[in-house]
Formats: C-alpha cells, sequence, structure tokens
C-alpha cells in the first residue's frame, strides 16, 4: 500500500469514516458504559462497523480507540488494560479492511487538565499517552490520529508520544474549535494560527479540526488553518449540532448537505476528509462520490 | 472599601497567592467576613464568569480563579461559620455522561460555591438513583444535571420521575444544563429549571433553593 502521506503529497484528496459511537450503541452498547470496552468483549462489532464504512467508500478507517489512553480508561477502572484494548482495536480494523483501507489511531483528551490550571502533570499525561501509542502503532494502525482537543499542550504531548515511538508514523492531529464574535477558539482559548504553528511543532504531518458546529463552519476554519499552514488539511465535521425531537436525538445535516460540504472543503484545499458525531456510512457514501468526481476532473485536467 | 476592589482584581488575573494577604488585611481594616465574600470575591468571580460567557477569557483563566477565589474562601471559612452566617443551602451536581465537557458542570460547581453553596459533585456517568441517594443523604435542596451527549439525555427525566415517585418533587429541586439541553426539554421531562448557561444555572439554582422549604 502507498504511504498515505505520499498520496496527499500527489494531491490527491482521501476520505476518511465517520462516526462509531452511535453505531456502537445501535448494537447495544449500554448507556454509560465505556464505548472501548467493547474492544475486549466483541471486537467482531468493531469489524462490522469498519467494514460498513469500507464498503461506503471510505480508505482511512478510523480504530474505536478515542478514550483508549491509560488516563482516560482509569475513570472505568480499566487503566491496567489500555495496551490490550489499543492492540484489540486496530487489529479488529486491520482484519475488516486489509491493505484496502489504512487503519487511522484514534487518540482523544485524557479528560484531565494539565498544571496549573488543573491538577495532571505533564509527565504523567505523556507517559499516558506514549502506551497508548506504544499499543497503536505495535499493532500495525498505519497512522495517528490526536482528535477533539481543546488544549494546544496536551495536543502537543499525544504527538510527541506517538513520535517517541515511532519517528515515521504519519500524525494527524486536530483541534475543536468555537465561533466567537472574536473569531475561532478553542475551550482553552486556542485559536487556528497558533494551532497551525504549536501543532506542526510538535511533529504533526496534517492538521486541522474536527468535531464542534457543523460543516458550514469547518469550511471557514479550513480556509483559517489555510493561511496559516503548508501542511496538509484534516477536517471531520459533525453532522450539525444534536437536537431532540421526540425525544430522539437527531443531528440535522444530511447525506447530500454534507457532500454539498464536502466539495467546499475540498475547494478550500483540504486534503482528509470524514464525518465526526452524527455522521453515518450514508454520509460516506454521498460523500465518495463527490471525491470521486473531484478525481475524475483532476485526471481530466 | 479599595481593599475588595483589589481582592476581585486578584481574581480575575488567577493570582491565588495575592488573594490570602489580601483577605487578612481587609479582615484587619475591620470588613465582616461576610463582606469580603460578597463583595470581593464573589464580585471577582461574577466579572470571571461575565468575561467567559463572551469568550473575553477562556478556560485556563477561569480555572486560576477559582483557585484564587478558593484560597480567599479557605481564610473566611472558619469566619464565616462562627459569625453563623449559613450556607445558601446543599446542590448535588454531576454530568450524566462525561467527557472533557465536563467542564460546563465543573464551572457551575464553581461559580456555585462562590455563590455560597456547599457543591457535592458526582462526577461523571451519574445514574439516576445515585443523583437521588446523594440528594437524600447530604439533605441537598437541588439537584444539577449537564448531558453533553444526547443519548444519556433520559437519564435527567428518571430522575424528576424517581423524586417524584418518592414524593421528594417539592423538597429536592432539579435543574438541567448541557449543551443539547433546552428550556423545552426542561418542560418536557418535568425538571424545575434550565440553565442556557453557567450564570442561568446559578441564579436558576438560587431560585429554587430559596422556594425550597
Amino acid at each position: 500500500m502507498e504511504a498515505i502521506t505520499s498520496r496527499i503529497g500527489r494531491g490527491q484528496v482521501l476520505l476518511a469514516d465517520g462516526a462509531i459511537g452511535s453505531l456502537l450503541m445501535a448494537r447495544g452498547l449500554p448507556r454509560g458504559a465505556p464505548p472501548e470496552g467493547v474492544n475486549l468483549e466483541h471486537p467482531e462489532i468493531l469489524e462490522e462497523i469498519a467494514r460498513l464504512y469500507l464498503e461506503a467508500g471510505a480508505e482511512i478507517i478510523q480504530t474505536n480507540t478515542f478514550g483508549a489512553s491509560p488516563l482516560k480508561l482509569a475513570n472505568y477502572g480499566l487503566g491496567e488494560q489500555a495496551g490490550a484494548i489499543n492492540e484489540s482495536a486496530v487489529r479488529a480494523v486491520r482484519r475488516a479492511v486489509g491493505e484496502r483501507a489504512y487503519v487511522s489511531a484514534s487518540c482523544g483528551p485524557s479528560g484531565r487538565i494539565l498544571q496549573p490550571y488543573g491538577d495532571m502533570e505533564a509527565e504523567k499525561m505523556f507517559a499516558s499517552f506514549q502506551l497508548q501509542m506504544q499499543a497503536l502503532i505495535q499493532a500495525g494502525a498505519d497512522i495517528i490520529c490526536v482528535e477533539t482537543m481543546s488544549d494546544i499542550s496536551e495536543a502537543q504531548l499525544a504527538i510527541q508520544a506517538a513520535r517517541s515511538v515511532s519517528p515515521s508514523i504519519p500524525v494527524m492531529a486536530t483541534m475543536t474549535f468555537e465561533a466567537t464574535a472574536r473569531g475561532f477558539f478553542t475551550i482553552m482559548g486556542v485559536t487556528t494560527e497558533k494551532a497551525s504553528s504549536e501543532l506542526q511543532k510538535a511533529g504533526a504531518d496534517l492538521i486541522g479540526s474536527n468535531c464542534g458546529n457543523g460543516s458550514l463552519q469547518m469550511v471557514a476554519i479550513a480556509k483559517e488553518f489555510r493561511k496559516f499552514t503548508v501542511l496538509p488539511l484534516l477536517i471531520q465535521a459533525n453532522a450539525g449540532v444534536p437536537e431532540l425531537r421526540a425525544g430522539q436525538v437527531y443531528y440535522p445535516e444530511t447525506p447530500e448537505y454534507m457532500a454539498e460540504m464536502c466539495r467546499e472543503l475540498i475547494g478550500a484545499g483540504v486534503a482528509v476528509i470524514g464525518g465526526c458525531c452524527g455522521t453515518t456510512p450514508e454520509h460516506t457514501r454521498a460523500m465518495r462520490k463527490v471525491v470521486d468526481e473531484k478525481k475524475k476532473n483532476s485526471r481530466g485536467s | 472599601m479599595e481593599i475588595l476592589k483589589k481582592i476581585a482584581q486578584c481574581l480575575e488575573v488567577g493570582d491565588d497567592a495575592g488573594v490570602p494577604p489580601l483577605v487578612r488585611q481587609a479582615l484587619a481594616e475591620g470588613i465582616v467576613a461576610k463582606t469580603i465574600l460578597d463583595d470581593g470575591l464573589i464580585a471577582g468571580m461574577n466579572t470571571v464568569g461575565e468575561k467567559f460567557r463572551v469568550h473575553e477569557i477562556f478556560l485556563p483563566d477561569v480555572l486560576l480563579a477559582a483557585k484564587a477565589m478558593y484560597a480567599g474562601m479557605d481564610v473566611l471559612k472558619p469566619l464565616l461559620l462562627s459569625a453563623g452566617v449559613s450556607s445558601r443551602g446543599r446542590v448535588v451536581i454531576g454530568s450524566v455522561q462525561g467527557d472533557l465537557h465536563d467542564i460546563g458542570k465543573n464551572l457551575v460547581g464553581i461559580m456555585l460555591k462562590g455563590a455560597g453553596f456547599e457543591v457535592i459533585d458526582l462526577g461523571n456517568d451519574v445514574a439516576a438513583e445515585k443523583f437521588v441517594a446523594a440528594a437524600k443523604s447530604h439533605d441537598a435542596c437541588v439537584i444539577g444535571m449537564s448531558a453533553l451527549l444526547t443519548t444519556t439525555m433520559p437519564v435527567m427525566k428518571e430522575v424528576v420521575d424517581l423524586l417524584n415517585k418518592e414524593n421528594l418533587s417539592g423538597k429536592i429541586k432539579t435543574i438541567i444544563g448541557g449543551a443539547p439541553v433546552s428550556q423545552n426539554y426542561a418542560g418536557e421531562i418535568g425538571a424545575d429549571a434550565y440553565g442556557y448557561d453557567c450564570a442561568q444555572a446559578v441564579a436558576g439554582v438560587k431560585k429554587l433553593a430559596a422556594a425550597v422549604p
């Protein structure tokens, strides 16, 4: 399989998958249970979900390891099993996709706040990320995806942890921004400009944004990033802001709408496009068509 | 009352080491503890909360301000107790589903403490039974619930139903908040109040606590 960074370097747009959590819940994940518990108990469910996204046209498939750093798992008394939980998730996706897609190992926030604002020491947080990265990389992940970060220092620790395990594995890093009257900021006060320089400094190969408040804002965020960095960009938007309709959770952005936004993101120069909360294999399928169109057009030109 | 302004400013810049000496100085000047709490610490925390609401400052500033507030409260607490200044009541809070966004719930906790409530924070992934059991055992007057992800929101309704079932709904009030929650949802499940943001949540709790006999 050609390295993901070399395909991006040739100007290709790659499609990443969508949400996992909602599909897990539809398959009986009990409320309040850690989504990563499935990795040891029912890896076959992870394989099934990976296949759904692969068949929908995703060429980057995420592992179910967003909350699988030992620090985060400790909330559920699963900290000791972090290694096995991460390995199992990577292997499940690999079994499902073989060499037909890249296995992207997800790494979300630790849930702790670094000193001096919170009580967490940087060394301990780094060690936690390093243990997770060790397991993900050893199990054969093709790329690391540090995501949903608000604190730039925490994002840097995660990137550096991946780098410490493997100097060569590609690392993507995304942060979650809110639109304010003064522009986009993470809840910790990080701007797209600061994210651009600091994520690159820590060693990320692709940078950008995920989660947040829907696709339209992501187009604006991508354009901001483009101003501040020459690195390839990664965007994974939510299917809008969730609403409750008759007691049911409802994400307002349809596959057709997100496909339209996908076209905008390609226009803004984004290299890897995927979905976050509320997106489904149907969204991936719709976005696939847009990415294929782009491919055809660029071949013709 | 220049000194009280200084205390408030110390909070705004997150200078936790600077607060205790100023509080002691204010006491030495003869200002009573309750006034220092209200017009120094709480006044400063309110400014911080308002700046955070309009994105002028961000979470790190709020966390440092909270540290500074706690440092001041440590000095005042024994005096408030001996002066017979009672707490405004006990409030049990928790997230029905936790992730990094339990920050919203934590902020409400900080501001409630600043407003003079005793806060029992049950943390994340709190089940309905646990909310009600904690409220009963701590003799709390309000349960505050936060949700970010919509999937666990039904827990909020379960708490309301459980209070009704145990005939506690008049004695223990409920307030809910979080990104996917709305005034409509509060009405739908029969919660007593909804807090759009931190300031509203604190105002809501004050109102509910005052209404509990």
